[in-house]
This record gives C-alpha cells, sequence and structure tokens, in this order.
C-alpha cells in the first residue's frame, strides 16, 4: 500500500516538473494572445475589434484562410495556381494591396478595401454585403493573425500626385518607361501576359503565379481605377515577383506608364484610341535598353 | 511561432467554460468519423467556398447568398464563366431527407361494438403514429452558361418516386452591364425574402409558411399561393451591393401547373422591393414589401358535363400583400417578419375558381365528389356571399449558435377579418362551397408552431449533413372533425415530431 503511495507521489512530482515548462510557455503565450486579442483597426471613424470579427471569419473565411490564418483552410487544397492563386496566409503579414511602401504593412483601409473589392482571379469574392463595422470588425481579426501587427506600425500611405492630362506624347513616354523597366519580361510586348519569365514566375512560397494578362478584361487585382495601377508599380505586390518601381520611376513617368498600360487594356479608352492613332507598336525586346 | 489563438476563443477543450461546447465537441469526433459524400454540392463546388459563405444553414441563404442568387449564380468575379470550370465539373446537388417522425391528429373515426360497426365518424379519435420515414429527392442543378447567362433544373419526386419540375428557368443577368436588368423566364419562386423553397424546417405544416398558402375555408382560389413555384416572366434589379432590390413579374394564373390547364387568358402580377440598411455591429437590417394582384377564372367550358381544360373564363379578382422584414441581432441572431392581407373575389370565396383537380403535371378533371362549382352562365352569388378578406403574420427567429448549430422557431398566425359567407347569409342554406349558413368569424383562423435546430457536424465545400430535429403544432378553427353530439366541425389539430439526417451531396 505504502509502495504505491510513493510510487503514484512520484509520478505525480514528475508530471509536475515536466510540466513547469508548459506553464511557462502558455504564461508567454498568454500575453501574446491577450495583445493580439485586443487588436483593434480604424477606417474612418469606425473601430473594429478582433474579437467582434471572429464569428464572421468563422463563417465566411476561415473555409480558405483557415482556423489559425495560415492559407491552409479546407478548400484550400483544391486551389490551383498559378489561375487559382491559393489564399492568403494572415500570419505572414504580407499583403499585395498596399498604399505603403514595399515592405511595410498596409493601412487598416488597405486591408478595407481589399475585403470590400474582393479579387478577380482568384477564390475572393467580393465582400460588400458586410456592414462597414463588420468588414473593420474583420479588418481587425484579419491582423490579429500575425505577429508584425503588434510590433510594427503600418507604412505610411504613398503620395500620389494629381493624375495630368492624357496626351499622345504621354502615351509614347508611357511606352518607353514600360520598354525601360522591362515590364515586358514578365506581361510581354503586347501586355498578354506571354513575357520571357512569365512561365517561371513565382511567389514567395515558391507557387506558381501568373502575371497579369492586361488584354482578357479582368480587373487588376489591386483596383482598376488609374490611381489603383499607378499605386500597384509604385509599391510592389509583396510577396510576388512584382517589385515595387519607386526607386526607378519618377512620378511624372508612372503616370505616363499607367496611360501606357491604359492603351494595352481590352476596354475601351481615350489611351487605347490615342495609341491606335499613333500606330503605337508593341516594344522591341531585342532592342537596345533605353537609359533614364 | 505560430499560435492558435482561434482555438482560445472556440475549441480549447481544456478551457470546458462551456459544456454544451464540449458535448458538441465529443458529437462532433463521433459523427466526424463518418466518411464524406463523394459528390460535390453545385455552387460550392464550382467557387471552392463553404457552404456557410452563402447559407446561414443550408438551404437559407444569408446577405451574401442573397447577392449571388440576385446575380444569377455569379461571384461577378472572372470564374463565372463555365470555361474556368474543371471539364468534369457537373453543377448537380442531391438532396434526400431520411426521417423518422411520429404525427398525430384527431379525426372522426367509425364506431364498433361487438365486432359490427354501430357508426359511421361518430367518435372523434386522435390518430397518432410514428415511424421511419423518406422526403423526396431533388436534383438540384443550375450555374451558368456563359458570362451572364445562367439556369436553374430542379426535377424533384414526392417519397413514392414520382417526379415533376420543380425549376426549370433560363436568366439573362446584368443586361447591358447593368445589375438593375436581370431577366427571368420559366417556372421559379417568386421573390420571397423569407424564401419557402430554402425554409429550414421538414415537417409537413412547419415546412410550408402557412402566409404564403392560406386559402379560407371553401374558397376556390388556388392561384394566390406565394409559396408555390410558378411560371412567367419575372424582371428583377438590384443595387451592386444589393442593398436594394426590386422584382416584377408576370405570371400565368395556373399556381405553377403545366399544360394550359386552367383560364384562357388569366395572368397575375407579383411586385416585391426591399431596402437593406447598414446597422454597424447589429449587421444588415433589411425592409421591404410586396404585392400579389391577380385575376383567375370562374366558369370552366365543359364536355358532357366535364371541365374541358384551358378553357377557363369569366376571371375574378384576387391580390395578396404585405412587409417583410429581416432584423439581424450580431452574427447570432435574426428575425425574420412577414405580413399579409389577403383578399379574393367573393366567387372564390363560394368555391369557384378551381374545377380541374391537379396533381402538379397536368389535368386530372375532378371525377369525384364534391367538385369544386363551375360558375355557369347565369349562376348568381348566394345572398350575403362577400369577399373573403384576411390578414398574417410569419415570425421565424434563429439562433445560430455556430454555422454548424442553429436553432429555430417559427410562429404563424392567420385570422380571417370577413367571412365569405356573411351575417346576410340564410341560416341553415348550404352554399356552393359546402359551408352552411353565415360563418363564424374565426373559421379557419391557424396557429402554426415549430420549433427545432439542425446540426452539421462537419462543413465543407463538398457535401452537406445535418442532423435535423423539430417539433411542429398546427392549430386550424373550425376545420378539424365533426362533433358526435352537435354536428359541427371542431378544431383541427396536427402535431408533428421528427428527426432525420437532411443531406446533400
Amino acid at each position: 500500500m505504502r509502495r504505491s503511495l510513493i510510487r503514484w507521489s512520484l509520478f505525480l512530482l514528475a508530471a509536475a516538473v515536466f510540466s513547469l515548462p508548459l506553464v511557462s510557455w502558455a504564461q508567454l503565450t498568454k500575453a501574446d494572445l491577450d495583445s493580439r486579442l485586443k487588436m483593434e483597426s480604424h477606417v474612418g471613424n469606425i473601430t473594429g475589434h478582433a474579437k467582434d470579427g471572429a464569428a464572421d471569419y468563422h463563417r465566411y473565411c476561415e473555409g480558405c484562410h483557415g482556423v489559425r490564418g495560415d492559407g491552409n483552410g479546407e478548400v484550400a487544397q483544391w486551389f490551383d495556381p498559378p489561375n487559382f492563386p491559393k489564399p492568403r496566409d494572415f500570419q505572414l503579414g504580407i499583403f499585395k494591396c498596399r498604399s505603403t511602401p514595399t515592405g511595410t504593412l498596409p493601412t487598416d483601409q488597405d486591408l478595407y478595401d481589399a475585403i470590400s473589392r474582393g479579387f478577380d482571379r482568384s477564390g475572393m469574392p467580393i465582400w460588400n454585403t458586410f456592414t462597414k463595422q463588420e468588414r473593420v470588425d474583420l479588418v481587425a481579426w484579419v491582423k490579429h493573425f500575425s505577429p508584425r501587427f503588434v510590433s510594427e506600425k503600418p507604412g505610411t500611405a504613398i503620395q500620389i500626385p494629381p493624375e495630368p492630362e492624357v496626351t499622345a506624347e504621354r502615351v509614347k513616354a508611357g511606352r518607353e518607361v514600360f520598354a525601360r523597366v522591362q515590364c515586358w519580361k514578365c506581361h510581354g510586348v503586347t501586355g498578354e501576359a506571354n513575357g520571357p519569365s512569365a512561365s517561371t514566375l513565382q511567389d514567395d512560397l515558391g507557387r506558381p503565379i501568373a502575371a497579369f494578362n492586361f488584354t482578357e478584361g479582368s480587373r487588376p487585382k489591386c483596383g482598376d481605377t488609374d490611381q489603383d495601377i499607378y499605386r500597384i508599380f509604385m509599391t510592389g505586390l509583396d510577396g510576388t515577383p512584382m517589385p515595387s518601381f519607386a526607386d526607378n520611376i519618377k512620378p511624372d513617368e508612372a503616370w505616363d506608364l499607367v496611360f501606357y498600360l491604359r492603351s494595352l487594356m481590352r476596354e475601351p479608352s481615350k489611351e487605347k484610341a490615342i495609341a491606335q492613332q499613333l500606330g503605337l507598336k508593341p516594344v522591341d525586346p531585342n532592342a537596345p535598353a533605353p537609359t533614364q | 511561432m505560430r499560435i492558435d489563438t482561434q482555438s482560445r476563443l472556440f475549441r480549447n477543450p481544456l478551457s470546458l467554460r462551456y459544456p454544451l461546447t464540449a458535448a458538441l465537441i465529443v458529437v462532433f469526433v463521433i459523427l466526424s468519423g463518418s466518411q464524406r459524400a463523394n459528390a460535390l454540392p453545385a455552387f460550392a463546388r464550382k467557387y471552392g467556398l463553404r457552404c456557410s459563405a452563402c447559407h446561414e444553414s443550408w438551404p437559407q441563404l444569408n446577405n451574401f447568398g442573397l447577392k449571388f442568387r440576385d446575380n444569377g449564380y455569379q461571384l461577378m468575379n472572372d470564374h463565372d464563366a463555365p470555361i474556368w470550370q474543371n471539364p468534369s465539373y457537373w453543377p448537380v446537388t442531391f438532396r434526400i431527407t431520411p426521417i423518422w417522425h411520429r404525427l398525430s391528429v384527431n379525426q372522426n373515426v367509425d364506431t364498433y361494438a361487438g365486432g359490427v360497426q354501430t357508426g359511421t365518424n361518430s367518435a372523434i379519435d386522435r390518430i397518432s403514429s410514428s415511424g421511419f420515414d423518406l422526403s423526396g429527392l431533388d436534383f438540384h442543378t443550375g450555374g451558368t452558361l456563359e458570362k451572364n447567362i445562367s439556369f436553374y433544373v430542379l426535377p424533384s419526386s414526392d417519397p413514392t418516386g414520382a417526379f415533376h419540375f420543380e425549376t426549370v428557368m433560363g436568366r439573362l443577368d446584368n443586361l447591358f452591364g447593368s445589375p438593375w436588368l436581370n431577366i427571368k423566364f420559366g417556372r421559379f419562386e417568386l421573390n420571397n425574402l423569407l424564401s419557402e423553397k430554402r425554409t429550414l424546417f421538414l415537417t409537413g405544416n412547419g415546412g410550408i409558411y402557412q402566409t404564403y398558402h392560406f386559402i379560407p375555408v371553401g374558397d376556390g382560389n388556388i392561384f394566390g399561393q406565394m409559396g408555390d413555384n410558378q411560371l412567367g416572366l419575372e424582371y428583377v434589379g438590384h443595387s451592386v451591393d444589393d442593398r436594394t432590390r426590386i422584382s416584377a413579374s408576370l405570371l400565368s394564373s395556373s399556381d405553377g401547373n403545366v399544360n394550359l390547364i386552367m383560364g384562357a387568358n388569366s395572368y397575375s402580377e407579383f411586385f416585391t422591393f426591399d431596402q437593406a440598411f447598414d446597422a454597424g455591429k447589429l449587421g444588415v437590417q433589411r425592409l421591404g414589401a410586396y404585392a400579389f394582384v391577380g385575376q383567375a377564372a370562374t366558369y370552366y367550358k365543359t364536355s358532357g358535363g366535364v371541365p374541358i381544360p384551358g378553357s377557363g373564363i369569366g376571371n375574378k379578382g384576387f391580390s395578396r400583400e404585405g412587409f417583410y422584414g429581416q432584423f439581424y441581432f450580431g452574427p447570432h441572431f435574426d428575425l425574420n417578419v412577414v405580413t399579409q392581407h389577403g383578399q379574393d373575389n367573393a366567387w372564390f370565396g363560394q368555391g369557384y375558381g378551381n374545377p380541374i383537380a391537379t396533381n402538379g403535371n397536368g389535368a386530372a378533371t375532378c371525377t369525384a365528389a364534391p367538385c369544386p362549382p363551375n360558375n355557369f352562365p347565369g349562376t348568381a352569388l348566394p345572398v350575403g356571399a362577400q369577399a373573403p378578406s384576411w390578414n398574417g403574420v410569419t415570425f421565424e427567429a434563429r439562433y445560430v449558435y455556430s454555422p454548424q448549430l442553429i436553432f429555430l422557431a417559427v410562429y404563424e398566425t392567420e385570422r380571417m377579418s370577413q367571412q365569405a359567407n356573411g351575417s346576410g347569409y340564410t341560416v341553415g342554406f348550404t352554399g356552393p362551397n359546402g359551408l352552411t349558413g353565415p360563418s363564424a368569424s374565426n373559421l379557419g383562423n391557424i396557429s402554426n408552431y415549430t420549433i427545432g435546430y439542425r446540426y452539421n457536424p462537419f462543413m465543407t465545400s463538398r457535401a452537406g449533413f445535418a442532423w435535423h430535429n423539430e417539433f411542429n403544432i398546427f392549430h386550424q378553427q373550425g376545420t378539424g372533425p365533426a362533433s358526435p353530439i352537435s354536428g359541427l366541425s371542431t378544431n383541427l389539430t396536427v402535431s408533428e415530431l421528427l428527426l432525420g439526417f437532411d443531406f446533400d451531396f
């Protein structure tokens, strides 16, 4: 009887000793968890709270983005890159569509816009049926998955100068920029996403990724206004091979490039009409690289 | 380091703070051990979304699902066109529901003594029966034929396997690039905000909305049933975010019956409008109104005394109008309200309107008494006959504990405000509607209560499976068995307890 008691005591003691590190770990993670669960987001005058977004995330988002926000939801296995990209891994804290410089966190407004706008050429629908408050709450919940949002501040949104008047000179100049920064290597000389590098593109996680095809009529991923297109190549799409050209293209040149890209798109536009009037030919990949 | 923060909020079994959660986890573990169905629900498979994205609980739509439907089963992205689908994609979902249920109803029975029948319908008894049973089988197939051209076909069988086409329609959506221009053509469910075809209830009286089907006792108008799929053409318009929705339908007054068996030239119109409001953390609130205005035949020409299908003339009018309300109180609780004021022409009130006994697929003229009356030339309404009218309301509340567990309750009441046999009706005279003398003011009033819950042990984009439990009590004034003493009709009470598996695959 006494022997049995001693044996049990030893067992419980051993269990307690081995549990100590777990208790310590739990305490550490609890503090981290608490701070993340208290995550807030601010869009306009609306404040979102992470916990309030949990139920909607569970219902609408978890199937793709996963319980842990790691992009490994139950249906993620059916997504087939590059035509159907895998869901975003929120834990990484890396987002394509931002108004902030490359490498920085997006603003709450950026995440809110992504939810409201959805993404063409992906499984992400347009979630504009939520109330604004529900979307802002979801932004906070999305942020809580990544420790980056605890330790870092979002970047400062880039300044977009006023859009100049579209002219033939600007469209032509945009073509020069398109050639100089070698957009054609991925997007192709006609914008059909068939450049020499297109088939080799991978995202940061090593998954195949497709360059944007300007000619097929899809919406650009991060918005389809001229300002959105300007923003895309000045901030880059983090996590993808699309870099930021903020150091290579001056703001005025950036507008020229926007106009030229518009001329490649399928939809009728003033830029497209100008390009046709000018008889603008696709860039020549074998021409000597123009200097800045 | 990756941390499962979600588990802390929802799934940490160590917390055991919520005994219900713990119990559900056990049930979940047991049931999720079952093998998943291999075939796939149509739309969820196409877009890779879970059921819960579009359904509050399948098949009831949430706001996102409503927008998806209003867009012609499109998410309005570049994956809507079928060219994006895997060649093996086949947009079909099967639904069938094996159940156990217990039915109980009061009715007249014959009496016996010493093994010999001593009376016919001379007593009232409560007939209760229980056992395993089956629902019909639905084949849902729908999707896009091309961007902005969609279809939906639903062959549906009753439990014996007799099929009919519940829904058959083509849609042209976003005409001229506008979400305000969409056309639907065929046999379809009316644009009811509270959809009966998507109800979460399965019992005989709980599975339909009484407000959508109410007909006064003895009334011959079967054509004003908003809950039935109708044949016609529908215009639908909506804002991009689906906050504002309008519709107008032109329908054959046939209650969805095919083969032109009813009126020779009878049409109805159905109009809806609803507007949603952004209410912050409470969610999207929606208010709307509808009107169903129509005409249907009361006189069918005869051949050898038998009504000729499709010959109906002598159109008389009817109307149903009311309000919708859809109120969310946060992500877990919502309340739906539908009101109705209905009115039928006095001829319908006297039982005229449908001498063609139908089975949903075609004509089968009445062959056994009592056949509905026919408004032959020269027929006059009985003295005191008047247009019946009534008011009704449906309250449906849902508590969504999680997308996988939902609690449901419905209360409906229908109250006559004017009987077809008015106070001027000759006392003791039995009218063509089979009712004698002036009717009691509450004759035909309905109270209907249903409660239940649905539990989905798993939720994927590949199949739907729910454990369903429901109880319904239906009560109607004056339509029950005749009293053996007074000979007057008593009240009808029907109850049903149902348990079953509701699954689609």
